[in-house]
């Protein structure tokens, strides 16, 4: 019972990282495998910073008035700056994805992976 | 492609907003290492002002604004600023991007050198990640035809 | 500038390849002699730190002045250095393959643009050598695989799909190392390798480590092209441009192999593989079915550049059964390998090109006759094939003997066997060629235009065919200088 609601934030996860990996495998829309694509990575980024979370501590951001700085009033921010660069690294692979998508489409005319292999099979 | 909208209302707003939004971004990027904000931060939102731009009027307005050959000197210029400061720092005698050196040339202590320091990356930073952004949105929706003209 | 050779092996690359872009604004011929330029740079940097790690020992770089746990690190030991060395001589060595090549193959406007995806690419594989922080890994791992999607993507018309398929692929198994960097995160609060090898050894036991240990491996997996995970290789090798294929089939799973290596002997200690998780024997059976599938695949192919691919699947499978078999002579079998694989393959897929080049079309038939045409890139391809076989004094034969009898000494009687198959294989397939170039009675297909190739082509490639010579020839003393001292205690 404590896995289940204790370490809600693995559940939650983990069920958003399959739901984007069934888009990218079942789909056959191109746009829809790089969405799904998108999900699962932003999947593992909820998962990192779900995990820096303190029992009631606040946002890692010095309060002036403060003259000692307790570490365990504020959030761990370091998986927050990883998470920042994983961002990063999640739009320019979107960018690179649709790139490619739209040189397909100048290519074939379609978007659909089973028509696309249908005339590569006329091709032949 | 992008027609251009003959919304009087929506192009009104734009006109006044814009600039605001630049200024928004550049707020977020000073602010970086006080408050959440940065360089990638700021520099989606100024690329998201460009980009509406776009959808407000039309392409060739905002080329006419901020050209295709201007864009790709910023992306250049960007990272040159980022790696100018790593260089300057090995040529004072540290490691590449140890901006505590910069007590030696500037009248300040070692923390403030190394904040002023992350403050000019993240500027070289904002500048390179507005003109991708530009860069991308254009290709991605013109499907690569504006760089003849024909858009 | 010597102490700082770690760090700008990686930045100059980097930078050279914006300014590449910014050079092509300015003056449009100056962009190729400065990518050659730049890459010899690197080159010279690379060799600068081999000789101070053989000299010296191992060399650490803080970067930012920070100190390590807090800071990224950059650490350079035998293993590094080596194969920095590698990615950055053959990186130089295709680029002036690449002068010719891709003039027919890509639009002159574009030109450009191709040198700085390169660059950008030769930065990744660099930094994800030197680098001593495994999320500065994730980093690396992602800018030289968005970097190679967009490579294989301007080939010829089949080349788009299949960049499509290995961005998907590429995209799950980077993911998936991320994961396993984030599960070590939350169990020891450090990412810093040095640091992690004090901090990991009181957790073995605990689930966390397994979790990782297992997103690492299949991350890597994915992206090393071990089978059944290699299915974006072959697509995406036989129809990218000639000098990308040259340069990312001999750098990119060699530096997913070295990170294998590194997870599972630096980051972990080799008594956590063997004794308290089975990933050893997993591994080892997982790279003998790699083997035998990859060679078999490869027997039936007609493109010559699908053939490689295959082989190179089954070139993986050797070095991955090197590293997990557990003991000394398997393991120097596996560096030994990634070096001699290295040469021999971008040797390979360059004589392709060549083909590609002068006639439009590379299938196995095409090379009937030609050695009245190519008499000295067909010495090269006599040379090669050799080695691939292994045959002595060539350099495929003494890491194959190492990894046999690495084999044989852990008493891994089927992938010795599978080892001998797949040499079999090659046999076949690469004697059928030669009798096909030397001693056929058929005429070259007349209406080509046969001739040889172009200076800057065979240079490149003659290189390539003299270092698998020499290579064969010094392979002991490259062992006891470098290999020797990669080998994790206890082995």
């Amino acid at each position: 019972m404590e896995i289940l609601i204790g370490k809600y934030n693995y559940w939650i996860y983990i069920g958003l990282m399959m739901i984007g990996f069934y888009a990218m495998v079942a789909k056959k829309n191109l746009v829809k495998k790089v969405v799904g694509m998108n999900i699962f990575q932003t999947a593992i980024i909820l998962f990192f910073i779900s995990t820096s979370y303190k029992k009631n501590a606040t946002i890692p951001i010095i309060i002036k008035s403060q003259e000692v700085i307790e570490p365990i009033q504020y959030i761990n921010p370091l998986p927050h700056v990883l998470m920042l660069t994983a961002i990063v690294v999640m739009v320019s692979t979107f960018g690179v994805a649709l790139a490619v998508i739209v040189m397909l489409y100048k290519q074939y005319k379609t978007l659909e992976e089973d028509e696309i292999i249908e005339i590569l099979k006329d091709k032949k | 492609m992008i027609r251009r909208t003959e919304s009087l209302l929506v192009e009104t707003v734009c006109r006044i907003l814009i600039p605001l939004i630049q200024l928004f971004a550049l707020y977020v990027i000073v602010h970086g290492h006080y408050s959440p904000g940065g360089g990638f931060q700021g520099g989606c939102i100024l690329g998201a002002s460009f980009i509406l731009m776009v959808i407000a009027y039309d392409i060739r307005w905002m080329k006419h604004r901020f050209s295709e050959k201007k864009n790709t000197l910023m992306v250049a210029l960007g990272v040159f600023i980022y790696s100018l400061i790593g260089f300057i720092c090995i040529f004072l005698g540290a490691e590449y991007l140890n901006y505590g050196i910069f007590h030696r040339i500037l009248p300040v202590d070692v923390a403030k050198a190394r904040s002023l320091g992350i403050l000019a990356v993240e500027t070289g930073v904002g500048i390179t990640v507005m003109a991708v952004m530009v860069s991308i949105f254009l290709n991605l929706t013109t499907y690569g035809k504006h760089e003849k003209g024909e858009v | 500038m010597g102490e700082h050779s770690s760090i700008l092996v990686v930045v100059i690359s980097l930078i050279a390849s914006i300014t590449n872009v910014f050079i092509a604004l300015v003056r449009k011929s100056l962009c190729y002699p400065f990518f050659v330029f730049i890459l010899g740079i690197c080159f010279l940097l690379s060799m600068d730190i081999l000789y101070t790690v053989i000299n010296f020992g191992t060399v650490k770089y803080k970067l930012g002045g920070w100190m390590p746990p807090w800071g990224i690190e950059y650490v350079v030991d035998h293993l590094n250095a080596f194969v920095i060395a590698i990615v950055a001589t053959i990186s130089f060595v295709v680029a002036i393959y690449a002068k010719e090549s891709i003039k027919k193959e890509i639009a002159k406007p574009r030109l450009p643009y191709f040198y700085s995806t390169y660059l950008l690419l030769v930065a990744g594989l660099i930094g994800i050598v030197i680098t001593g922080d495994i999320f500065n890994l994730f980093v690396f791992l992602e800018i030289a695989s968005l970097a190679g999607y967009a490579l294989i993507a301007i080939g010829e018309k089949r080349s788009v799909l299949a960049s499509f398929n290995y961005i998907i692929m590429g995209t799950i198994g980077a993911c998936f190392y991320l994961l396993g960097v984030g599960y070590i995160y939350i169990i020891t609060g450090s990412l810093n390798i040095a640091d992690l090898t004090r901090l990991l050894p009181p957790l073995y036991e605990s689930k966390v480590t397994l979790a990782a240990l297992a997103f690492f491996v299949i991350g890597v997996a994915i992206k090393i092209a071990l089978f059944p995970l290699h299915r974006w290789l072959p697509d995406s090798y036989t129809f990218a441009p000639s000098a990308v294929s040259a340069f990312a089939s001999a750098t990119v799973t060699k530096v997913g192999i070295y990170v294998l290596i590194r997870i599972s002997y630096t980051l972990f200690e080799p008594r956590f593989l063997t004794e308290i998780t089975p990933l050893s024997t997993i591994l080892v059976w997982w790279a003998t079915i790699a083997i035998f599938f990859g060679s078999t695949i490869a027997l039936g192919q007609i493109d010559f550049k699908r053939t490689l691919s295959y082989i190179l699947v089954a070139e993986v499978g050797y070095i991955v059964l090197g590293v997990s078999l557990g003991n000394k002579e398997g393991f120097i079998g596996a560096v030994l390998h990634i070096l001699n694989d290295a040469v021999m393959i971008a040797c390979l897929f360059m004589i392709a090109g060549g083909l590609f080049y002068r006639i439009g079309r590379r299938n196995l038939t095409d090379f009937t006759g030609l050695k009245k045409y190519m008499p000295i890139t067909m010495t090269a391809f006599l040379v090669t094939s050799l080695s691939m076989i292994g045959v002595p004094p060539t350099a495929g034969f003494f890491s194959k003997w190492y990894l046999i009898l690495g084999a044989i000494r852990a008493e891994q009687w089927i992938s010795a066997s599978a080892l001998i198959f797949s040499s079999l294989v090659n046999a076949i397939i690469f004697f059928k060629l030669l009798e096909k170039v030397y001693f056929s009675k058929k005429e070259a297909i007349p209406k080509y235009n046969f001739r040889e190739l172009p200076l800057s082509m065979l240079t490149p490639i003659v290189l390539m065919g003299l270092a698998v010579l020499v290579l064969g020839i010094y392979s002991g003393k490259i062992i006891s200088t470098v290999i020797e001292f990669t080998v994790p205690k206890g082995f």
